[in-house]
């Protein structure tokens, strides 16, 4: 991608596609909006918040190649924000029947956005403390310390009950319901993982990610440059986590169990370590696939009685999934390559070339 | 909170921190060994350890077969799986980044206990019981279990049987060959596969004692019991300094000791337990990162 | 080779997943009505989803049809998990359609679709859930159990006046509400009756999941209570009573509904032989006609059990409720069916007579106590509690 746009007309030529492909998702959008019903609009608003998290942690993981496991405890940050923040206070007495809101929280009640926003700072502050010792360890150690951090944070939600009423959760935080909240933010998102990739800081990503010693040898400060890719992620995960809060109206600690990562795990391992557009493909397909492969759950599935269908075997199936990817596609579905235009024009021709002459689909565009 | 604390209550929290830190200890060993040779955080070792669980639940409550059947029966199955999960999911990416290996512990960890919920439902199972290791034996107020005296005995046993494997049989120089440098030592001729393989085989196996004895103490078996006790054992290996398997012992004695005491003399704060694990690894990963007795390792470029 | 390969498994999934969503959609006709059950069927809590499960199905088994229409049952798994059982709701309302809902087993759960039925405005009844939230401020959320703080006070009864207890120690499952929650309304109500405010001596905390309380244990044991309160999750209650008598402790425990479960005398053994729960319904005597053809029912069905479990009795009553409720609203939509739900009066339901409330609670002021018995739940008394 060129990145020497001086003015809007000069971008618009070169990028028209793409302008008009985003017009069009727009326009998908905001008619989705109107016409799906409401467990449709469900699934899709998880899709973009699982989009959202889910290129988040691939900016670290993926593309800065330093393999951290927080995400579920990023999230639970963000998330108890939103509820705090945006639980009218009329129903705070009901909801913190136990022990009362702790009285310098009770009576401030901000607006979703704000709270959204203060959601994604507090989470990047905790991430600074926790990354300030953490990014100094290497590969494994890095995940472990960071699962870590990540269940002491919800062990701490669950205990302090003034706060985050505990084990009770917080429930009746107003919901989201429009597409626009959970797709406009990942847009955003989207976009600003583009533009943080092809500059000069993502070019210092990738360098750590290739080689730690040849980057640090080239003059790219490796603790500044982890800790911004890891700020950056804590901040979008955070973001994502209020939506997420928005979304199902309910908190509570437990949801924030350290597997709730494994989820993302297996989403950018699909999607390809390294690639947004491939991350953001896999979000919709393990998603809407977990749904899909519900009947998988029934023992009545296809209309037999079998007795292989029961329920659990949905998650073996996806387990599964993550195993064949890990072992014979480690790639994933896109590699370290994004859907640019380039990109789909080659694999059209490579499918064209096998179709039209089989003796030459040796030597097809496919890496 | 400090609550005051006679003699007899004090000497009870040192017994019940004694055995249940030699149960972290039996599990840490495993971690630590196969840490020792591949450097890969197996993430997927607790659930070894749930599946022996299970093997052993199998043989006596279904199969009906005879006790010392079953344990011999489950530490050779369990060895097996060992072998197995290594001969799929890592032999094939020995030659990838460090991360696609760890990645494939997970979904190993993963794909075992969704296939155990699937296959065994999420009800928990009741192991059953060993009157004669349980019912315990009062000394001057305090109730000692004849299993929490037989836990630190079989760890100790063990430990000293590694050791020796280790560092006097050929298959244990071998696995120390391989520690070292992956490479030279397949120069020298070592079946690094074999090795790998007898390493995992022997972990797995201290994980299904550590099972077998874990389930006489706490008899319930249930799909994701490994879950915990695998994060804090792998969390004792590095207190004590991965690879070396006296650290990993202990590393499980402080840990067990330390969840114990801190609800001895802050009750209060009972809830926080299991973020002391993660605290002291936190800490241990800052200022000591090699652990108690770890080496110093040299980064090589 | 691979290519090939990796295609096949597209096509597969690709072919399984159009199956899987034309053959369950594929019976919307309209002389079937549709009732979700909403239960946790994998995870922690499977065994309480399948006891009430079991209910429902007995239930529909006694009374298949209303309206001259079949009831089809549609079973969601909420997985014991929170966000799982907000898409489970959502996939019973909006996709399979149902008209009501029952469960789920576990209040925190039910509470996860609670702003999901009233923004639909489909009825749900829960079943065993007693936490006053799930029902609170919810139109459309109804209950056919009782709630939490009388619970808590029938336990502080029975500890204070038939126990003669004086000190108590409380051991509660931190990170789950059900559980918290009752020992707060337990501590309530026993620090009035005793009119001491320092009569809790102890208090305990574990998390879900935990296997080892020797250390809280034996800081309970140097206090010396009378009587331990441990309300929780069966498996780890189990667990925790059989190290309490391990370690020399003594003293009576007693817990809350959730431990009628087999896993909990099966897990326990010999050491939860005299715990004491409170539950309710008794299945060797029961209150109503209804009871007794209930257990009759579920004697043929399952030969080989011991007892009627209670959520499984509650489970048949939610049941037969929401078929009187379609009866009496004459249609079975789902807006009609709240309001007949709310008007319900004198329903002679397996449990007792269910009359809801303002709430949309049913009002019971009974419960029955229960202890283990040779490895059974065995009746020992019958507690009535007037407001």
């Amino acid at each position: 991608m060129k990145n020497t746009q001086n003015s809007l007309g000069t971008y618009l030529k070169t990028h028209w596609k793409t302008v008009v492909f985003l017009i069009v998702v727009l326009i998908g959008i905001g008619i989705a909006d109107q016409m799906v019903n409401s467990f449709v609009r469900r699934l899709l608003n998880l899709s973009a918040i699982y989009t959202i998290v889910a290129l988040s942690m691939n900016l670290i993981n993926g593309f800065t190649g330093q393999f951290s496991l927080g995400q579920a405890g990023f999230m639970a940050i963000g998330a108890y924000t939103v509820a705090i923040f945006t639980v009218p206070v009329g129903l705070r007495a009901t909801i913190f029947y136990m022990a009362p809101m702790a009285p310098f929280l009770a009576n401030i009640q901000l607006p979703f956005v704000v709270a959204l926003l203060l959601g994604g700072v507090l989470t990047t502050i905790v991430a600074f403390l926790i990354g300030a010792p953490c990014l100094r360890l290497r590969g494994d150690y890095l995940a472990i310390a960071t699962l870590g951090f990540s269940e002491i944070i919800r062990i701490v939600f669950t205990n302090t009950q003034t706060i985050t009423n505990g084990a009770l959760g917080i429930k009746s935080i107003p919901t989201i319901s429009s597409l626009w909240w959970t797709f406009g933010t990942a847009i955003i998102i989207i976009i600003a993982c583009f533009l943080l990739i092809s500059s000069s800081y993502g070019r210092a990503f990738k360098s750590i990610r290739e080689d730690e010693i040849a980057a640090e040898a080239m003059g790219v400060g490796l603790f500044k440059t982890k800790m911004t890719s890891f700020l950056i992620s804590a901040f979008f995960t955070g973001i994502g986590g209020g939506l997420y809060a928005a979304l199902l109206g309910t908190v509570d600690p437990k949801q924030f169990y350290f597997t709730l990562t494994y989820n993302f795990v297996l989403i950018i391992v699909l999607g390809g370590m390294g690639s947004i557009s491939g991350t953001i493909i896999s979000s919709f397909i393990v998603t809407l696939g977990q749904e899909a492969l519900r009947f998988l759950d029934e023992p009545m599935a296809f209309g037999l009685d079998l007795p292989i269908f029961k329920p659990g075997l949905r998650m073996v199936v996806f387990s599964f999934l993550l195993m064949v990817v890990v072992l014979f596609y480690r790639k994933g579905l896109m590699g370290t390559n994004e859907l640019t235009w380039d990109f789909i024009g080659q694999k059209y021709q490579s499918i064209k070339a096998r179709f039209t002459k089989k003796a030459a689909s040796t030597q097809g565009g496919d890496k | 909170m400090v609550v005051g604390m006679t003699l007899s209550t004090f000497l009870q929290q040192l017994i019940n921190g004694l055995s249940l830190g030699s149960l972290y200890a039996l599990i840490a060993i495993g971690y630590t060994m196969v840490y020792g040779i591949l450097k890969l955080i197996n993430f997927a070792h607790g659930d070894i350890f749930m599946m022996a669980a299970y093997f052993a639940y199998f043989g006596i409550a279904v199969f009906l077969l005879p006790w010392y059947v079953t344990f011999i029966i489950t530490i050779l199955l369990t060895m097996a799986l060992g072998a197995l999960i290594e001969r799929t999911a890592y032999r094939p990416l020995r030659e990838a980044p460090k991360t696609s290996l760890l990645i494939s512990a997970i979904g190993v960890s993963f794909l075992l206990e969704n296939l155990a919920t699937y296959l065994f439902s999420g009800k928990p199972q009741a192991f059953p019981e060993f009157p004669a290791m349980t019912t315990p034996i009062f000394v001057g107020g305090i109730s000692i279990q004849p299993v929490s005296v037989a836990i630190p005995i079989v760890a100790f046993v063990l430990m000293t049987a590694i050791l020796f494997i280790i560092n006097k049989t050929k298959v244990g120089m071998a696995m120390r060959a391989v520690s070292v440098d992956y490479d030279t030592a397949k120069l020298m001729g070592i079946k690094i596969d074999n090795v790998i393989s007898s390493t995992f085989a022997l972990g797995s196996g201290l994980a299904a004692v550590g099972a077998l004895l874990w389930c006489m103490k706490y008899p319930s078996v249930l799909p994701l019991m490994g879950v915990v006790p695998g994060l804090k054992c792998f969390i004792a290996a590095v207190i004590g300094g991965i690879g070396n398997v006296k650290g990993a012992v202990i590393g499980g004695l402080i840990l067990g000791f330390s969840e114990v005491l801190m609800v001895a003399f802050f009750p209060a704060m009972t809830g926080y337990r299991d973020a002391v694990a993660f605290i002291i690894l936190i800490v241990i990963l800052l200022f000591l990162p090699n652990g108690i007795l770890g080496k110093k390792q040299v980064e090589k470029v | 080779m691979k290519k090939a390969l990796s295609l096949l498994l597209c096509l597969a999934l690709v072919a399984t997943m159009t199956a899987g969503c034309s053959g369950s959609s594929s019976k919307s006709d309209s002389d079937v009505i549709k009732v979700g059950v909403f239960e946790p069927l994998t995870g922690a809590n499977a065994s309480g989803g399948e006891l009430e499960l079991e209910g429902v199905q007995l239930a529909n088994k006694a009374r298949p049809e209303v309206l001259g229409k079949k009831v089809e049952l549609v079973t969601a798994d909420n997985k014991s998990d929170k966000a799982e059982a907000t898409t489970a709701a959502a996939r019973l309302i909006e996709k399979d359609k149902v008209c009501a809902i029952l469960g789920s087993w576990g209040s925190s759960l039910s509470m996860a679709a609670g702003d999901l039925v009233k923004s639909n405005k489909v009825p749900a009844i829960a079943l065993s859930a007693t936490n006053p939230q799930v029902t609170l401020g919810n139109d459309y959320y109804f209950r056919v159990c009782f709630l939490d703080p009388f619970q808590g006070t029938v336990m502080a009864n029975y500890a204070a006046k038939t126990l003669g207890a004086k000190k108590v120690a409380i051991v509660q499952e931190v990170s789950n509400d059900y559980s918290v929650g009752l020992a707060k309304f337990f501590t309530d109500a026993f620090t009035k009756l005793t009119g001491d405010s320092s009569a809790i001596v102890a208090t305990g905390n574990y998390n879900t999941g935990d296997q080892d309380f020797n250390g809280i244990l034996t800081n309970i044991k140097a206090t010396n209570p009378d009587v331990i309160f441990a309300p929780g999750n069966y498996t780890e209650s189990a667990l925790l009573i059989k190290q309490a008598r391990a370690l020399g402790i003594t003293c009576p425990i007693i817990g809350g509904d959730t431990w009628e479960t087999n896993e909990f005398i099966t897990v326990g053994g010999a050491d939860v032989e005299g715990a004491v729960m409170s539950t309710f319904f008794d299945d060797t005597n029961p209150p109503t006609e209804a009871g007794k053809t209930m257990v009759t029912a579920y004697k043929a069905e399952y030969p080989d059990r011991a007892n009627v479990p209670a959520v499984t009795a509650l489970g048949y009553d939610g049941y037969m409720l929401l078929l009187d409720a379609i009866e009496r609203a004459g249609s079975a939509d789902p807006q009609a069916i709240r309001d007949a739900l709310a008007q319900t009066k004198d329903f002679e339901g397996a449990t007792g007579m269910i009359t809801i409330n303002e709430n949309g609670d049913a009002e019971k002021d009974g419960a029955i106590i229960k202890v283990v018995k040779d490895g059974k739940f065995t009746y020992l008394d019958n507690v009535t509690i007037t407001k």
